[in-house]
């Protein structure tokens, strides 16, 4: 198989999330980049919230709407001046209706390098499984 | 390109001027809705965005580089040029998963930045933290701003 040459990166803005509510805090609140993908025991999440610490990361999953968010403070001190602002700094929000029964007692979230790994076991029940038709 | 900015001082996030960048923002995403690509006259349309901010000591460029490992960025500065270059990998999975959504990217970048001023290349210092790259460019000794006492008789 030839080898394949890595495609280059396109830059691209960050998108404004639409709020279902009224946020109270000024700020911006932009919606990170998702993958989502299911095996047959989990659905894992990963999302690029590049500036947030750990502490400032709240998953929160309810009525199965699982929600993000992530507080980034700006990096700048207060003597800096800008020469060229390419990409605006803020804060990440992003909700999602999950669709398995997912046991939440088993969640397993990490963050690292500014990506958030969120696994959602599957319940044991939801797991498909075959059923062997004998013949009679 | 370097663009200049007024100094506001600021109130609430980078100054008076938050309600026009949000119609900004809300004016460029309405163009990619029916243009299909994105208007934005300001920056240079190169991956990584790169922020740039200086004090009267040093240049500070930002970007933002999620899941990038130290060992797989190269930064080099040379003249006045700062040079940042990678890949961006996104583990494959196995055969057996399902995709919902998709929508990192993965990919190589090469971006070169023209700085304003000399630099002391020799004392450049980098550090990625939480997915955030932070360049520490000390200017060079004669670029930096210097007072002059004024002498009066």
């Amino acid at each position: 198989m030839t080898e394949t040459v890595p495609k280059e990166l396109q830059a691209k803005g960050k998108m404004d999330a639409a709020l279902p509510v009224e946020h109270t805090k000024p700020g911006i609140v932009f919606t990170p980049a998702v993958d989502i993908f299911e095996t047959e025991k989990e659905i894992t999440l990963l999302a690029d919230v590049p500036g947030v610490k750990t502490e400032h990361l709240t998953i929160d999953l309810s009525d199965d709407v699982l929600t993000l968010t992530g507080e980034v403070k700006p990096l700048e001190g207060p003597d800096e001046e800008d020469i060229l602002i390419e990409y605006e700094v803020g804060n990440y929000y992003r909700q999602f209706t999950l669709s398995e029964l997912i046991d939440q007692n088993k969640i397993d979230a990490q963050l690292r390098d500014g990506v958030l790994r969120l696994t959602l076991p599957k319940v044991e029940k939801a797991t498909p499984r075959k059923i062997t038709v004998k013949a009679g | 390109m370097i663009v200049r900015r007024f100094n506001i001082p600021a109130v609430g996030w980078r100054g008076a001027f938050e309600d026009l960048e949000q119609l900004r923002r809300d004016m460029e995403q309405r163009f990619q809705h029916v243009l299909g690509r994105t208007y934005r006259p300001e920056t240079a349309g190169v991956f990584p965005l790169i922020n740039l901010t200086e004090n009267k000591d040093n240049y500070y460029a930002r970007a933002e580089l999620p899941g990038l490992k130290a060992e797989e960025l190269n930064i080099s500065a040379t003249g006045r040029n700062l040079i940042l270059s990678g890949e961006r990998k996104i583990s494959a999975k196995g055969d057996d998963v399902n995709f919902h959504r998709r929508e990192r990217e993965a990919g190589s970048f090469n971006r070169i930045i023209a700085l304003p001023g000399d630099i002391d290349a020799d004392k450049v210092e980098a550090a990625l933290v939480d997915g955030v790259l932070t360049v520490t460019i000390p200017k060079a000794e004669a670029a930096k701003p210097k007072q002059i006492r004024v002498k009066s008789n």
